[in-house]
């Protein structure tokens, strides 16, 4: 890409790489204030139970235990979704799941606090405990909460667009597959940690280790009744997120409502444990996938089924729900599509959003599927996906509105980098190839509670000294979003990122930033940065103009100076510019802001999916299969990924690389299981994720294809790359060994049973043998674009006028 | 009941009395200040406490600071001097190998006590000395390109980058 770009495209160091190369970046749990106590939370050893007492007596003499928090003192619920806040800071009549939050206690020190809370004693009336989506949807009662949609069922959705069993019926072939995605969780090396701390205005101030400040901001003064401008969240930067810091906590509020009962700063850091408890991470899903599809290799239609393992909370699961449906159609063009979604409560800690949100799950399932339709075609399933590829610039069946899509050429570079052609179905048996495909939202275009507001806001303070203060909401958790911020300002006011001071993620002090999910940041603050970032240069201009007696269009901002483009050797340096317009104005302060483009998805369900812009990835996994052990090895991944324009393209490799490393994890090892009621491997050591001895290599492609949404063209990039790393794996283990392992994560005993049943004559897979029976209930009927719908759902499927020209 | 204890971190000697049971990465962290020093599960599973000991990488959440009253303690805090950045820190940051940068104290620590001992490792040594160290950031590739670059800086190799 050939631009005159300054530092946007540049592969320049974060702006805190020093910071946290020194132990000088301060995370939440780095907080210590004089007078501070810490706090502990009792947690439910009942997966499901009524709460029938608890007995401070014990604890209440221990030396050093200052305050208890039990549940009745914050009685008001909260949940980051407004249709499901139905968690409380403390349980308060009943458990539902080990490790859920019961009573609270601060003492002098983290040793006091852990010995008192183990004092506590909590009588339980034990409940029948619903353990497996088909317990869930066996059990009528005891329900889990009172509100689901039916018995333990959460949430129940079904969308179709366009006739599909019509479809499917004059399709040459329908494929009808089942898959199982376990669920897995972020494991973020630092454990969420809050400290609070009242002043004595009467004003409380949080430090959290939290992805969305702005969240924590509203549930906090919502739960402690008190007024929101008298609260104040930070969040410090983020010790890994993945998604897992997202959600409002118990122990952010806790730790709150303990500061203002003592009047001292009050800690809440939790353990390595409490962290599995916490989870909100991956969903287990079980999919059913009917694909139709004609004999030259076109896809009729999609009919695709998905039953969510939610946990004990909703979390973001109403979304995650429909995530699991909203992005098939983002990848291929799939005339017609039907999707149906159920997710279940369950005895364990609530899932929510893993990097990918609810859609590597289905893109498992459907890249599989793709892999499994071109082996019956014959044909190479690079050629089926490059056939059916979606269009750029185009409405999908779900009116999810394609920009910028060059998954044409990220494919292309992953079969030529991998050398594709001389290997898929020619290495010797045990080494394989494997293919997928997959596509992602640049940030969603709905909040996340309804509000006609900016997604995002930027503030900038220009100072005399030719120094520049960036104040936004948005929170660095690693992704180098602070870095985001200083490159663009940088980039348009012509000045050094080194001379932007970033403040961030402060309710206080920044404009409010929806927070770091749904790989929303570099987008939505970026434009935000953009517009901020040209007023200011706007009011320079201005400034200089009026001096030089120019017109503005003839000034050009670089290098820290203001140029005469007609006479480069007239220049003005920027602080003596700022200087200029500050006399002529007054002082210096801009603000740019952020909201999405209206969706063409009016149907109800249709605020799931919607984006300003996707990316897309395609993805090539080499392996090797041991067939006596069943261990599967993976040497190198090939990963391209269309990201708009890399806004730096040494972080935008590392976003990539660590992508693939998550996938490589979720494919073959990590997995959340129970056994008898309790989560089985609550520590690192049991819960196994990829160490160096585990990773593979990566080559990284990065594919730029502006879309005019993005700031400077840019796309999301952090979570788009894990999704067709696990189906691509899969693929090549059936290329390798010939068999199909329909389900996450593929452990040797999966792929010695897929072995032995090949070998008994028994279909060669190893995957979930049945889909429960379930009634998704109505079906919201969507004319897809080309049969004549305008975006909402109608009562009746009109008459089929015009079929889509291929 | 606290005790009295006398250790060289940094190459000062410090004295602070704390409980006998009191861990090193707890006695650095909150008895001293030494927050750089992180931990991710407190029993030995993650590497992030990691700090050198001897010049050796040692997991300080399973040190007592009774055992190390003789030794010469490194933190991050101690790896630059005078304000000037261990090859291995400039390396790091220049690279991108620290995302969310929680780990990294302890890759370096660790990363740092294998170039004392090894000044041009091959890339499976430099895979086998940071095997204990868990990053899920970065997929661990970043952070090889930066000991590698650091290493041969370290040797007066400096490539042009």
């Amino acid at each position: 890409m050939t631009t005159n770009y300054k530092i946007i495209g540049k592969p320049l160091p974060k702006v805190d790489a020093r910071a946290k190369c020194t132990g000088e970046t301060k995370f939440a749990d780095d907080l210590f204030f004089p007078r501070m106590l810490f706090a502990k939370l009792v947690r439910s050893t009942q997966p499901h139970a009524l709460i029938r007492g608890i007995d401070l007596s014990r604890a209440r003499r221990m030396e050093g235990v200052k305050a208890f928090l039990l549940g009745n003192e914050l009685p008001i619920p909260f949940g980051i979704l407004p249709v499901s806040e139905d968690e409380h800071a403390l349980c308060i009549d009943k458990v539902r799941f080990v490790g859920d939050p019961v009573a609270a206690v601060a003492a002098v020190d983290e040793e006091t606090a852990e010995e008192a809370a183990r004092l506590i004693e909590v009588s339980y009336e034990p409940l029948e405990p619903i353990l497996s989506i088909e317990k869930a949807l066996a059990t009528q009662s005891p329900q889990i909460h009172d509100y689901a949609a039916e018995g333990n069922i959460h949430k129940k959705v079904a969308l179709q667009f366009g006739d599909v069993e019509e479809a499917l019926g004059d399709s040459d072939f329908v494929l009808d597959d089942l898959f199982f995605y376990q669920g897995s969780t972020h494991l973020p090396m630092e454990q969420h940690s809050a400290a609070a701390k009242l002043e004595s205005d009467g004003k409380l101030t949080v430090w959290s280790s939290t992805q969305t400040p702005h969240y924590v901001h509203r549930a906090v003064a919502k739960v402690l009744e008190m007024p929101a401008a008298h609260v104040r969240v930070i969040a410090m930067p983020n010790g890994g997120g993945f998604g897992g810091k997202s959600d409002p906590f118990s122990h952010e509020i806790v730790a709150a409502a303990l500061a203002r009962k003592t009047g001292r700063p009050v800690k809440i850091t939790l353990t390595r444990e409490e962290v599995f408890y916490c989870h909100r991470g991956r969903h287990p899903v079980l999919m059913r996938s009917r694909l139709g599809i004609n004999k030259d290799g076109t896809i009729t239609g999609l009919d695709f089924q998905t039953i969510l393992d939610g946990g004990a909370y909703g979390s973001y699961g109403v979304a995650s729900t429909y995530y699991t449906g909203a992005l098939q159609t983002v990848s291929y063009q799939i005339p017609r599509y039907r999707f149906r979604g159920a997710r279940v409560f369950t005895n364990k800690p609530p899932c929510g959003p893993k990097r990918g949100h609810g859609t590597p799950q289905p893109r498992f399932g459907l890249e599989i599927q793709m892999d499994k339709a071109a082996e019956r075609l014959g044909i190479d399933p690079a050629e089926l996906r490059l056939k059916n590829l979606v269009q750029p610039h185009s409405l999908t069946a779900n009116w999810m509105r394609v920009g910028s899509c060059a998954l044409r050429e990220c494919i292309e570079k992953v079969l030529q980098g991998s050398g594709w052609s001389k290997k898929f179905r020619k290495l010797p048996t045990g080494a394989g190839v494997g293919l997928a495909c997959s596509a992602y939202i640049s940030g969603a275009g709905l909040p996340i509670y309804w509000n006609d507001m900016p997604q995002s806001g930027v503030q900038l303070k220009l100072d005399r000294s030719g120094g520049v203060t960036c104040f936004c909401g948005s929170t660095d958790i690693g992704q180098g979003s602070d870095s985001v911020l200083a490159y663009i300002v940088a980039e348009i006011l012509g000045i050094d990122p080194l001379d932007i001071r970033v403040v961030t993620a402060d309710t206080d002090l920044t404009p409010v930033d929806l927070g770091s999910y749904s790989s929303r940041v570099t987008l939505m603050t970026g434009n935000a940065a953009v517009q901020a970032a040209e007023r200011a240069r706007a009011i320079l201009f201005d400034a200089v103009s009026v001096k030089w007696k120019i017109p503005k269009s003839q000034l050009i901002a670089g290098g820290r100076k203001i140029f005469d483009a007609e006479d480069p050797a007239r220049e003005i340096t920027f602080a003596a510019a700022v200087q200029l317009a500050e006399a002529m104005f007054g002082t210096i302060g801009t603000v740019g802001s952020y909201k999405p483009p209206a969706s063409a998805a009016r149907y109800k369900g249709g605020g799931v999916g919607p984006s300003p812009a996707y990316s897309f990835t395609a993805c090539v996994a080499e392996v090797n299969v041991d067939v006596e052990t069943g261990i599967v090895t993976v040497p190198c991944i090939w990963i391209a990924h269309d990201l708009g324009q890399a806004i730096n393209p040494l972080l935008a490799i590392g976003q990539a690389e660590g992508s693939v490393y998550m996938g490589l994890g979720e494919a073959l090892m990590e997995e959340q299981v129970f056994r008898r009621n309790v989560h089985q491997i609550p520590s690192m050591l049991d819960y196994k994720s990829p160490t160096t001895m585990d990773m593979c290599n990566v080559v990284t492609y990065l594919v730029e294809s502006p879309d005019s949404n993005g700031p400077f063209g840019a796309k999301e990039l952090g979570q788009g790359p894990l999704l067709p790393v696990m189906p691509a794996i899969c693929n090549a283990v059936y290329d390798a060994v010939g068999v199909r392992i329909d389900e996450i994560p593929i452990t040797p005993e999966k792929v010695l049973k897929a072995l032995r049943a090949k070998n008994a004559g028994k279909p060669a897979r190893f995957g979930p043998g049945e889909f429960p029976p379930l009634d998704f209930g109505e079906v919201r009927i969507v004319p897809p674009p080309w049969e004549g719908g305008d975006g909402t759902a109608v009562k009746q499927p009109p008459a089929v006028f015009r079929m889509r020209d291929d | 009941m606290k005790q009295l204890f006398h250790l060289q971190i940094n190459g000062e000697g410090i004295q602070v009395a704390a409980p006998v049971q009191k861990t090193l990465l707890e006695v650095l962290r909150e008895d001293l200040g030494l927050t750089g020093t992180k931990h991710g599960c407190e029993v030995g599973e993650c590497g992030t406490c990691t700090v050198l000991i001897d010049g050796k990488p040692v997991l300080s959440c399973l040190m007592l600071p009774v055992e190390c009253q003789d030794c010469e303690i490194v933190t991050i805090e101690g790896m630059s001097l005078a304000g000037r950045l261990h090859p291995l820190q400039e390396a790091f940051a220049e690279l991108g190998a620290a995302q969310c940068g929680y780990c990294t104290p302890g890759f370096l620590l660790a990363a740092r006590g294998l170039l004392e001992g090894t000044a041009a490792p091959s890339r499976s040594e430099i895979e086998q000395a940071l095997a204990g160290n868990l990053c899920r950031c970065t997929g661990y590739l970043k952070i090889y390109e930066a000991v590698e670059l650091a290493a041969l800086r370290m040797r007066g190799l400096d490539p042009v980058t």
